[in-house]
């Protein structure tokens, strides 16, 4: 029988979950025994031609591209994961929230104390991903399975999440492995 | 010496006249969730964390004198999710990156969290405008993280008689205001007040003492909330 695959994605966030996952240390061997990983920046996979068990997501949407992938992994994953208080609630980049994207833009491209931008230019090339009005949590795009929170979530959760899963058992966390910070 | 009993989930607890059911509760071991409450202040009633069934009818256990013969309903699965709706709501409703907040691991709102297994609120976030004030040479108020207890408001005008915080507006509205133009920094507060310590999250901070107990040593990272009153509860035959 074939490894069941899983799947991972960064958006709005700083890849300190993707660390985290490889912070279960030297279980990473017995997890590459146990499953495949597909589509991940670990091994490069841009696109999906198989479908996936797990699908493991950490940053908010703050963009289209964002969303994209987001509605790209919906469509691939039988069970979809938001990893990670960005994924959970926003997080740090859901800061911007508070104050409307024009002005972010302005603060970033035109007013900042060490912005040097003779142009006075705002980037808008149609490659650059378009902002959302806001940063959202990924429940708020699309449909997700399961949350684990955390800044980042810790190895250990991140590992009995993956082998509940793959095992068909409940997930059930000990104390101090549920945190948000 | 107890005047008379009640029962809290079929289990019979001895209560005092004069006691409310959620002190009653405390004593016998018996932890019932709560926010805004706290220990040597008035009962507010504000939060509804503590919410139980008395004969059958919805009552927060702060407020609610223990009565003879009372049936009060209070580990239920319908209870406990009202209580984990309320504390999902206080999430979404304010701005709460535990992620940089110093108050995070001895955070009552987060420890119910914790305690609750919420891992996400179910609601959409509100993402509200909310300021901080920076103006007290020693303490601050970050009212993102307000979850309008009101423990502050009680604990001035009760314990300290200052009267340095106050609620202003209605309903959804509300929220805890300075009670003096130009904020804190022109308040009599002082950071040794009890307005300025009973904050059960990370809204009234004191200033320069943040993240001075290092993460595995805050006061909930290795136990849930309330396990210091479940350990007076003498073990019970249904085992917890």
């Amino acid at each position: 029988m074939a490894k069941p695959k899983v799947a991972t994605a960064s958006l709005a966030g700083c890849f300190g979950c993707h660390m985290s996952i490889l912070d279960i240390d030297e279980r990473i061997l017995k997890l590459a025994e146990l499953v495949e990983f597909h589509k991940s920046p670990i091994n490069d996979i841009k696109k999906f031609s198989e479908r996936c068990l797990v699908g493991l997501i950490e940053g908010g949407c703050a963009n289209d591209e964002n969303v994209h992938v987001l509605q790209d992994f919906r469509k691939n994953c039988d069970v979809l994961i938001s990893l990670g208080d960005c994924a959970t609630m926003g997080g740090l980049p859901a800061m911007r929230n508070h104050v409307p994207l024009e002005e972010c833009l302005a603060e970033a491209y035109l007013n900042g104390p060490t912005v040097h931008n003779p142009t006075k230019q705002i980037p808008n090339d149609p490659e650059i991903p378009l902002l959302l009005n806001k940063v959202y949590p990924l429940h708020e795009v699309v449909k997700i399975d399961l949350h684990l929170p955390g800044c980042p979530p810790p190895a250990d959760a991140i590992w009995e999440v993956l082998v509940a899963l793959l095992n068909n058992k409940p997930i059930d966390l000990k104390y101090g492995l549920l945190r948000y910070d | 010496m107890s005047d008379f009993t009640f029962t809290i989930d079929g289990v019979e607890v001895p209560a005092k006249r004069g006691q409310t059911i959620l002190e009653a509760a405390d004593a016998a071991g018996i932890y019932i969730p709560r926010l805004c409450w706290a220990k040597d202040l008035a009962p507010g009633g504000h939060c509804r964390v503590c919410t139980v069934l008395v004969n059958g009818r919805p009552q927060s256990a702060c407020t609610h004198p223990a009565g003879p013969g009372m049936v009060v309903d209070h580990d239920t699965a319908e209870l406990r999710a009202w209580r984990k709706n309320i504390v999902e709501m206080l999430f979404v409703e304010g701005n709460h990156y535990c992620m940089f907040c110093e108050k995070s691991g001895n955070c009552e709102l987060q420890a119910l969290g914790y305690r609750m297994g919420m891992t996400t609120p179910k609601y959409p976030y509100m993402f509200p405008q909310r300021t901080v004030d920076a103006t007290h040479p020693d303490v601050m108020v970050d009212h993102n993280r307000c979850i309008a207890c009101g423990r502050c408001v009680r604990a001035s005008r009760d314990l300290d008689g200052k009267n340095v915080f106050q609620f202003v507006q209605r309903g959804h509205h509300v929220r805890v205001a300075v009670n003096a133009d130009g904020g804190l920094g022109r308040t009599n507060l002082s950071a040794a007040d009890q307005a300025a310590q009973l904050c059960p999250v990370g809204a009234i901070l004191i200033k320069r003492v943040g993240y001075a107990v290092p993460v595995g040593r805050r006061l909930y990272d290795v136990k849930p909330i309330g396990s210091e009153i479940e350990a007076k509860r003498a073990p019970a035959p249904s085992g917890k």
